[in-house]
């Protein structure tokens, strides 16, 4: 008898666990620059409508290994797969959220927003040609700026990471001695210099030794109050790195001829256009197996378009343009599709 | 063993059962035993084979390229393996003296109380997670040698190339440091309790015939405990090799080399922890597993080479005695 009411017990457990089950799970994983901004979309999200969604921030080669795999319904990277490989792979990308990448500095007497380099200054500067801080291209940039005698150390990424292909591909279109020497990749062999691990590493070590320079996402330059530099632009105006320059850049880039969104937002027109951003993106299967949970994938990302801008910009993140947002919907229409007995079918809206 | 069967035959009755648990046991403890074996070529095949791609693309020069260029393809392990050398060949020369001179201390002249305290103090040393020192080295110690150690040796011993560049706080010397610090409590915790097992009749008879502390010291501890002390440094010569966390954080991860201390370096392990999550192309991945087979070959050599030293001691050891 016991043991009977102990079975029973057992079964409307497993009943009600499959139930909780029924409540509709998305899972992704990839990149950990977005991380922060997924999460707190996700969280909201699932207060609203009860969908959940699950981001394993494991780095951009994960998240486009595990998509392939497809043991993930959506993958997420900082680097742009190019359009054939999408073909070939059967997957959609599309961008989500757009960072820009600020140079940080630990100069004595040298604030915020206070020094001025261009990009000739700054690839001398990484390719270890400017040794010291009182170099005569930095004071020409400077004028008004007291610069000591202290020797320039660079700090880089150790780790291969998306910010440093972001930047060295930067540093690629405005010179052509980096891009013969160094290139553009998500770790390379950098001429001078000490490398840390991650962008907390990075801004750690910046802020540790006296005549660093380094480059980190823009949040973490801000979290750590760490100063940062300005740029002089593509069109030679001097921009300093915040929302509004980091929305020029996604404003600036021509996304309708960019197949599969394949753009990266460096170097860019526009007046006030921050040189160094990027966005990153997400990936999903061209061919869905189960319509409605794909429905519901979709759905939430459209939601994060509409509703998720202010959530992201709190983070010190950009979501993307309302033209840009168009041309991702048509995407989904077109691209990711079910089959069933007649033939693939459209999934969105 | 026929022999031990037999007694045990002879014991009426019980024999069989015992025979049958006697060979149980043997069997599990042959099995048991025989899982490291096994553990340890399995992970030497494992990163023989995967790492045959770099191997053969690159060949011996390999192990004598300083190349690591992710973009051209190049790899060389010359700067991790000169790096995990000179990081822990200053870790050694800086924590051995110091251990052996510590555990004497602490044995020889330390009040029992003190000893008691600085012995327990010593132990909690080691048990402090590696992540701890890489971060007490960044924040803390990196600032500290760049402000005062790294200027006045800069100053003082400047003219030696080992000493020259900007004094930035992390790199080599500070990296070496911070090893020494790690390796540090192990060697004395060994010393210690080798040196205390020193029989006393021997420093009584020492003293008897009116040797002073030094020459007891000298002449019969470390004499006693030498193999003992030997051990710990091996022990402590294999966490130096393999330690991840705190190097990475103070080492500076820059794949060159460069007879200056106060430059960045790289050791093997820390290239490794940096490198493997993000390395997606076969021959970057191919190569950071070769670097993981050069430090597997380089630990069983210590330990090889470790073995062989002690056993020569023993055997002279036990003609002496």
């Amino acid at each position: 008898m016991k043991k009977l009411v102990c079975m029973m017990m057992l079964l409307a457990f497993l009943l009600a666990a499959g139930l909780a089950q029924a409540q509709t799970l998305i899972n992704g994983a990839g990149a950990s620059f977005p991380y922060p901004v997924y999460s707190k979309w996700a969280h909201k999200y699932h207060e609203l409508t009860k969908v959940k969604v699950n981001y394993q921030s494991i780095g951009s080669g994960g998240g486009i290994a595990q998509i392939k795999a497809k043991t993930v319904d959506f993958g997420g990277s900082d680097d742009p797969l190019k359009a054939e490989d999408l073909k070939k792979d059967g997957l959609v990308q599309f961008p989500t959220l757009i960072g820009g990448v600020v140079t940080i500095i630990n100069v004595p007497g040298i604030g915020s927003g206070e020094m001025v380099l261009s990009p000739e200054v700054l690839t001398d500067i990484f390719l270890g040609k400017i040794k010291n801080w009182n170099d005569a291209a930095i004071a020409k940039l400077n004028p008004n700026l007291k610069l000591p005698n202290q020797a320039i150390t660079i700090v880089h990424r150790a780790d291969g990471s998306g910010t440093t292909w972001i930047f060295t591909n930067y540093l690629t279109k405005v010179s052509n001695e980096w891009k013969e020497k160094v290139g553009n990749a998500k770790s390379v062999s950098w001429p001078t210099g000490v490398g840390a691990k991650g962008n907390e590493g990075v801004a750690n070590n910046v802020k540790q030794v006296r005549g660093a320079i380094g480059y980190v996402e823009y949040a973490y330059a801000t979290i750590n109050k760490i100063p940062y530099t300005k740029l002089i632009n593509k069109a030679g105006k001097v921009v300093t790195p915040n929302m509004d320059s980091f929305k020029a850049a996604a404003a600036a880039a021509d996304w309708k001829n960019a197949p599969g969104f394949y753009m990266v937002l460096t170097d860019l027109p526009g007046d006030n256009t921050w040189p160094i951003a990027g966005a990153t993106f997400i990936l999903v299967q061209s061919s869905q197996l189960d319509k409605e949970r794909a429905r519901e994938m979709l759905k939430f990302f459209d939601w994060c378009f509409k509703h998720g801008g202010a959530m992201a910009e709190e983070l010190h993140y950009v979501t993307m343009p309302d033209r840009v947002v168009d041309l991702i919907q048509e995407t989904w229409s077109k691209h990711v599709q079910y089959a069933d007995r007649t033939g693939m079918k459209q999934i969105w809206p | 063993m026929p022999q031990a069967r037999d007694i045990a035959s002879a014991i009426p009755g019980k024999a069989p059962a015992k025979i049958g648990a006697d060979a149980l046991f043997k069997w599990f403890t042959i099995i048991a035993a025989l899982v490291v074996p096994i553990i340890m070529a399995g992970i030497f095949w494992e990163l023989l084979s995967l790492s045959w791609l770099a191997l053969k693309t690159f060949g011996w020069k390999f192990f004598i390229s300083e190349a690591w260029n992710p973009v051209t393809q190049n790899f060389g392990a010359a700067s991790s393996i000169f790096g995990t050398v000179v990081s822990t060949l200053i870790a050694m020369l800086l924590a051995v003296p110091m251990s052996i001179v510590i555990a004497l201390f602490l044995v020889e002249l330390a009040p029992p109380r003190i000893s008691k305290v600085v012995g327990s103090l010593i132990e909690l040393l080691a048990a402090i997670p590696s992540i701890i020192y890489g971060m007490w080295g960044l924040f803390v110690f990196a600032p500290f040698m760049a402000t005062y150690v790294q200027p006045f040796l800069g100053q003082y011993l400047g003219f030696l190339p080992l000493f020259q560049g900007p004094p930035m706080g992390i790199g080599m010397l500070t990296a070496g440091i911070i090893l020494a610090f790690m390796v540090l409590p192990f060697i004395t915790a060994i010393c210690r309790d080798v040196f205390a097992l020193v029989p006393a009749v021997l420093k009584e008879s020492g003293y008897g015939v009116g040797a002073t502390t030094w020459e007891v010291t000298y002449k019969i501890t470390i004499p006693y405990g030498v193999v003992g002390v030997l051990g710990g440094i091996f022990l402590g010569l294999g966490r130096a090799l393999g330690e991840t966390m705190a190097v990475t954080f103070v080492i500076g991860n820059s794949h060159r080399i460069s007879a200056s201390l106060f430059a960045p370096g790289n050791t093997i392990a820390s290239a490794l922890a940096n490198e493997f999550a993000e390395a997606t192309d076969p021959l970057f991945i191919s190569s950071l597993i070769a670097l993981g087979l050069v430090l597997f070959i380089f630990t069983f050599f210590v330990q090889v080479v470790s073995q062989l030293m002690l056993r020569r001691m023993y055997r002279g050891w036990s003609i002496k005695v």
